[in-house]
């Protein structure tokens, strides 16, 4: 409650222009001037009279002071304070239209506005969380979940946040999606716009011109979801049942793709297989034909996707392969099953939710994918390179963008359900507390020997792939003039002295730097969320769980495009006015990544014996303490995982991204779209190559830091057990695989 | 020197109901039941009888559906675990895998508000309780199996809880070692006069360790009793089944007179205790080691025939068939000289058969 009144009489109820932190605001005029003054001074003035019952619910709680937790009407209270304390904050704020009052009762109520009501600042962030935790308070004191504070306001905030950044947002761009060219909402404009030949058309398959934006969507995402799935069973498959040395290179193979920004690999096909790439040009010159564009559109799409989305299926099913207990299958062998019959009736199927989620992936991450159709998709068009082209391209039209936005949901959102579906409530775990001794049976010959030809030459190719970029980055013009040069380094980054210091010249730095500042902040926080919502999933029962559940495992089927779109939309006006920071940076990056997060930590979290929580609590430790004190220590695998995962993922991001950046806070990844946009290959390349290796550091670095091999991988968890922890911690075998793959 | 000390109180349920959400029988229905303070008392039954939900009720891990549980005479159905003033050993003994021993059992004494120097001296008293003391700095991946377990104990103890909660403490212990650390639980017990409420489903076990027992079954309580009563006069089939072993035979209740019925078993007649039977057919169960195996035609016996006999070391055990069914006896006399085939009396002392409800 003190934190509610510092937030409504002491700070600046409206956001700042300047910088919050350098209290410049303390010295013009505050607390008087209208724009910096807290609300009790808006208020007090008569210039805002809407924000007056906030103080009075502010005031309430006090007449619960000194009474006991137990007494009814101290929840009672707490609740319809916060609650209406919510609802009235809500309410003024959205009441707010850019143009005065939205709804003509509150004209009437306050009169007219003179001036429009600027996007709500730390004060009214305070006063808005305050409100939050009286109403966890109340609920608490009714003895929901035990009556236990933590987990009442964990529940409460992670909820207040899905629903202020996942689903409002939605719920405005679907709302978006409705306006018509002069303002008003219709219905028939959504139709006219949702049933556009230009999305839906199927022209192709008569042979006369192209389909639509959206089929070609699905049939690129589908088509990429399944070989990739299949390719990442091959090599889980190689990975695990095979002793061949083969193992580590494929591991380490598979991490480049995570720390490569995706249209990096389409520039790469350009390098090669483009009108003068290397491949294509040989070819011509030995067969004799002229150089064709063939590699743009579906072809280049399809084979950057596959090798760029590849390893994350690899990452799922290995999982789940190592996961199924060798047991079951030296069973079936017992059983008088051979090989290819175990391996048919009984791996196959075990490891049937893992080929779902790795298809799931794959297709979402296909739908998503917006670098390498940008680079790659010549007159191929897509649902995610359209959305851009509607926001910033000379149409300029938000609702044209939030009506594919939409298409792209409802796709993923399809996929997500059809998924859950067919997986069923069928239990397939396998994996039993005691840890099982045995091997697996090695694979049947004819599948090995396939098997390993399809590894053998992917990972030629991806050598072959990441070769090239290297290497470009050094030439001069890519099959004009071959010749060798560090120019494009020296644009980008060139580092000069004048008379400040260090002068940083190059064209690059200033996106670099926003970049990685903007992913040092959001990864923690993308952390801190992730586990406790992890820790609320797993160890927490409290009524509307698995609604609970639903939603915060939705934002994952929701794909960057749409999240940017959405923010886009929704941001840019009061009372959340956050287009053009970093806070929108970091809050997309912390909803995109968020369920990675939450996958690390309920893979690891499960893992933990839950007596280890209730001998805690019967020692006397509180859920927070147990919280603390056992849980996060022996989660820091977990932890470590879901930081470097989402430090990465936001240093290589560019779907949502495109839609967020502004000159002040340009990314890496947007930066080099605009370069490849300009056709300025080079400096696209060798920056790409810097961001490569500075997250190898990174990664590297932070193996160092905890003395771990290889991130991503089983060894994370490894070393525990190693040590030989017993009976109660198996600790995340492919859990943190499961983290690395999971975001969409 | 700080000693360890008990603060023992008594456990009381008055008419708990568990209902797990989603369920649709009670797991604990209708159960009440008393506890005295310095007492070990056992609940035992099969899986899902409802023995380890009413543990954890009595923990504060559960809360009652319906009902009332009281400590110390105290009503502590609507706090939760932090608040209640029990501590418990778990099956899998939870120990915290990465704090080393010591600081194992320092993590509840930090959280009850004692002075640093305390914590400490409570810490090395409780270990030395258990005999591990000069294990603190070891973590407990490097103790074995029942170093953890004395661990797990210790924990516990040192919080001086009003209630100490034994879930099945023994079941990862080999069978060796299983014996040793009951007793040494039973003598800690003892010497400290806790209350302690503890959980098996091995009947050896909880006939050896406890002062009480309460048999559960289906979600309510079978028969509660000291060892002895449960094992002489199972009131139930299932407890008689349930605790050791016994045969089940029918007989014929012929007449009632106080507390005496005379019961007829084919030729023999037998005078039992009544046990408030009405006169009519009814049911016996008799343990396989009071049954006497004594030549054909011995007076009052039960004609019979050897089926199978098999050396078992101490003993042999026999399967006899009889017109009251086929029986198994054992014979403490492994020098006996009977061999399947041969016909035989059997005879039954005065404590070996109980009239239970049919």
């Amino acid at each position: 409650m003190a934190v509610g009144w510092l937030g409504f009489a002491v700070l600046p109820w409206y956001g700042l222009e300047s910088n919050f932190f350098a209290f410049g605001w303390l010295s013009r005029g505050y607390p008087m001037e209208p724009e910096l003054a807290p609300a009790l001074f808006l208020v007090g003035q008569g210039k805002t009279p809407w924000l007056a019952p906030m103080a009075l619910l502010l005031a309430l709680p006090l007449l619960a002071w000194r009474r006991q937790k137990s007494d009814p009407f101290f929840a009672t209270l707490l609740i319809t304070v916060g609650a209406l304390g919510l609802v009235w904050f809500f309410l003024q704020g959205y009441g707010i239209g850019l143009r005065g009052w939205r709804f003509e009762w509150m004209t009437a109520l306050f009169g007219e506005l003179g001036d429009r009501q600027f996007g709500m600042g730390y004060g009214a962030l305070l006063v808005g969380g305050s409100f939050l935790f009286l109403m966890s308070l109340g609920i608490a004191a009714r003895g929901a979940v035990g009556g236990d504070v933590f987990v009442v306001s964990s529940i409460v905030f992670v909820v207040a946040m899905v629903t202020l950044f996942i689903f409002v947002p939605i719920l405005q761009m679907l709302a978006n999606a409705m306006l018509t060219d002069k303002g008003g909402y219709s219905l028939g404009s959504f139709g006219g716009k949702l049933f556009a030949a230009r999305l839906w058309g199927l022209d192709c398959l008569s042979g006369s011109g192209r389909c639509g934006v959206a089929w070609n969507s699905l049939f690129l995402a589908i088509v990429v979801g399944i070989v990739t799935t299949l390719l990442g069973l091959v090599f889980a498959l190689v990975a695990t049942r095979t002793s061949m040395g083969f193992r580590n290179a494929l591991r380490a193979l598979t991490v480049l793709p995570i720390i490569t920004p995706p249209f990096v690999i389409g520039l790469a096909i350009i390098l090669l297989f483009g009108l003068s790439g290397a491949v294509n040009q040989g070819l011509a010159e030995v067969f004799g034909y002229q150089p064709t564009r063939w590699v743009y559109g579906l072809p280049g799409l399809l084979i950057a996707q596959v090798l760029a989305f590849t390893p994350i299926a690899f990452l799922v099913l290995i999982g789940v392969v190592e996961g199924v207990s060798p047991s079951m299958e030296e069973a079936a062998q017992t059983l008088r099953a051979n090989r290819w019959q175990t391996f048919v009736h009984v791996t196959l199927p075990l490891i049937r939710p893992g080929l779902a989620n790795a298809f799931l992936l794959g297709f979402i991450e296909s739908m998503a994918d917006f670098g390498n159709p940008l680079v790659l998709g010549g007159n191929f068009d897509v649902l995610s390179t359209e959305i851009f082209f509607a926001i910033v391209g000379a149409q300029y039209d938000q609702a044209q963008a939030a009506v594919l936005a939409l298409v792209l949901l409802a796709f993923t959102l399809t996929a997500f359900y059809a998924q859950r579906f067919w997986l069923g409530k069928k239990s397939y775990t396998t994996v039993s507390g005691k840890g099982d001794a045995g091997v697996h049976p090695p694979l049947p010959r004819p599948v090995a020997l396939a098997i390993f030809t399809i590894a053998g030459l992917w990972i030629v190719f991806t050598v072959i792939v990441y070769a090239t970029i290297f290497y470009a980055s050094f030439v001069r013009l890519w099959g004009i003039d071959n010749s060798l040069t560090l120019a494009h380094y020296i644009q980008a980054f060139s580092v000069g002295w004048n008379e400040f210091g260090i002068h940083w010249s190059g064209s690059a730095w200033s996106s670099f730097f926003t970049t990685i500042m903007i992913s040092l902040i959001s990864a923690p926080l993308t952390a801190v969320i992730g586990l406790i919502t992890a820790y609320l999933l797993v160890r927490q029962n409290f009524r509307g769980k698995q609604g609970f559940e639903f939603g915060t495992m939705l934002s994952f089927a929701i794909p960057g495009t749409v999240i940017g779109v959405s923010y886009v939309i929704a941001f840019n006006v009061p009372p959340i006015e956050l287009t053009g920071t970093g806070i929108i940076l970091v809050l997309s990056f912390i909803f995109r990544n968020m369920p990675v997060g939450v996958r690390a930590g309920v893979a690891s979290m499960s893992q933990l014996d839950k007596s280890l929580d209730e001998a805690a609590l019967t020692l006397g430790a509180n859920s927070f303490q147990t919280f603390r004190k056992v849980i996060l220590p022996l989660l820091r695998p977990a932890i470590l995982a879901a930081l470097v995962y989402s430090f990465v993922r936001a240093m290589t991001a560019i779907s949502a991204v495109i839609f967020l950046v502004s000159a002040r806070y340009d990314m890496a990844t947007s930066y080099i779209v605009g370069r490849v946009e300009n056709n300025e290959y080079g400096i696209a390349i060798a920056y790409a190559t810097m961001m490569i290796f500075v997250m190898l550091v990174v990664i590297g670095l932070m193996q160092l830091a905890v003395g771990r091999r290889d991130i991503g991988r089983r060894d994370i968890g490894g070393d525990p057990q190693k040590a030989g922890w017993r009976s109660n911690v198996s600790l995340p075998a492919g859990g943190a695989n499961q983290a690395i793959a999971g975001g969409g | 020197m700080t000693d360890i000390k008990g603060k023992a109180a008594s456990v009381e349920f008055r008419n708990v109901t568990k209902v797990y959400p989603n369920a649709r029988v009670a797991a604990v229905d209708q159960v009440s039941l008393f506890v005295e303070p310095g007492r070990l008392v056992t609940l035992l039954g099969p899986s899902g009888c409802g023995k380890t939900t009413t543990l954890r009720m009595i923990a504060g891990l559960e809360m009652v559906t319906s009902g009332q549980i009281l400590i110390g005479g105290e009503d502590v159905s609507a706090l939760p675990a932090t608040d209640r003033d029990v501590s418990m050993v778990f099956q899998s003994y939870a120990l915290f895998p990465h704090m080393s021993v010591r600081e194992n059992v320092e993590f509840g004494l930090k959280f009850s508000g004692f002075a640093k120097q305390e914590i400490g001296d409570r810490a090395i008293a409780g270990l030395k309780l258990v005999g591990l003391d000069g294990f603190g700095e070891r973590l407990p991946s490097q103790l074995s199996g029942g170093q953890q377990q004395r661990v797990a104990v210790a924990r516990a103890l040192v919080l001086e809880p009003q209630v100490l909660l034994f879930d099945e403490p023994l079941s990862n212990l080999d069978a060796k070692l299983r014996r040793h650390v009951r007793e040494e639980i039973r003598e800690i017990q003892q010497t400290l006069g806790l209350t302690v409420v503890y959980v098996t489903h091995d009947q050896e076990e909880a006939l050896a360790v406890s002062d009480r027992i309460i048999v559960m079954n289906n979600a309510v309580i079978a028969q509660e009793g000291t060892p002895r009563d449960l094992y002489d006069a199972p009131a139930s089939a299932f407890v008689a089944d349930f605790i050791g072993e016994a045969n089940l035979l029918d007989c014929e209740i012929r007449r009632v007179d106080g507390e005496t019925a005379t019961v007829a078993l084919g030729p023999v007649t037998l005078s039992l205790a009544a046990r408030g039977l009405p006169v009519g057919p009814g049911r016996l169960a008799i343990r396989p080691d009071r049954i006497e195996i004594a030549p054909a035609g011995t007076p009052n016996s039960l004609p019979a025939t050897l089926k199978k006999v098999t050396y078992a070391g101490s003993h042999l055990e026999c399967v006899v068939q009889s017109g009251a069914g086929e029986i198994f006896a054992i014979c403490g006399d492994v020098d006996a000289p009977i061999k399947a085939g041969d016909a035989v009396g059997l005879s039954f002392p005065a404590r070996g058969p109980v009239l239970i409800v049919p």
